[in-house]
């Protein structure tokens, strides 16, 4: 399991835009380097990362090889309601990657 | 008479490779490379893309291309009727043209995302974003790249 690190307020007013920050460890591999024998290193990479909010997508972001390793996104959204922020990265080899953060809206 | 044509033929062909000459070293300074043109199409289909509004946010010089810190961002109310649906970034000169696509709604609140990305090069990033009117707009960003992503052996 890859290490997560999601960074939400745990409190705000409501219809506030809060910022969310996420970070995983992943090594981003592209496809395009090759080892010092010449073979070439197959891509393995996170394709997509989906953001939801109470169940409702707020952001999507499509990866591509030209990320850096340890995908890194700053983002923001509206804080509508109390509930559950839930994180989701997919990519090849069947990576898949869950975190979730709680916020509380007042 | 055969001395006359073959001047003239010479003057002829002398001309056209001139023009041709003019076409081949003028094109490339505006041009972007086709493969990113190709990419941005297929996003864009056949609307028009207009400068300005997007805020391309890249260091001009970068000692290592492995990590770039990119900020883009629209000023967008983002209520339903009106908002940025995407922002697309593309490079010219990495291996692949596409570099990452955001997809927003209304309930981001801001159109706004910072990563970090790979350069092969010292090139120029291009980020498109996409409207819910259906308008699209660009923006450009030229970085220096001293260290270039993807070409260290692992």
């Amino acid at each position: 399991m890859a290490n997560a690190l999601v960074n939400v307020p745990a409190r705000a007013r409501r219809g506030e835009i809060i910022e969310v920050k996420t970070l995983i460890s992943h090594p981003m591999e592209t496809g395009y380097r090759r080892t010092q024998l010449g073979a070439r290193i197959p891509r393995d990479i996170i394709r997509l990362f989906v953001c939801t909010y109470n169940g409702t997508e707020v952001f999507r972001a499509e990866l591509h090889p030209a990320i850096a390793a340890n995908p890194f996104f700053v983002f923001s959204t509206v804080a509508t309601e109390s509930g559950t922020l839930a994180f989701q990265w997919t990519g090849d080899n069947g990576f898949s990657a869950t975190e979730s953060a709680t916020i509380t809206v007042e | 008479m055969d001395r006359e044509r073959s001047r003239r033929e010479f003057l002829a062909a002398a001309a056209a490779g001139l023009g041709l000459g003019a076409v081949i070293t003028v094109a490339p300074v505006h041009a972007t490379p086709k493969e990113m043109e190709d990419a941005i199409q297929k996003v864009v289909g056949s609307a028009r893309v207009s400068k300005g509004r997007v805020r391309l946010e890249l260091p001009p010089l970068s000692e290592n291309g492995n990590t770039v810190p990119l900020t883009v961002s629209i000023e967008s109310p983002m209520t339903p009727a009106d908002h940025v649906r995407a922002i697309h970034v593309f490079t010219e000169l990495n291996p692949q043209p596409e570099v990452v696509s955001f997809r927003f709604g209304p309930r981001a609140g801001h159109a706004r995302v910072s990563t970090r990305i790979r350069l092969a090069n010292t090139q120029t990033v291009t980020a498109i974003g996409e409207l819910s009117d259906g308008s699209f707009w660009s923006a450009t960003a030229a970085v220096v790249v001293t260290l270039a992503a993807c070409l260290e052996d692992a």
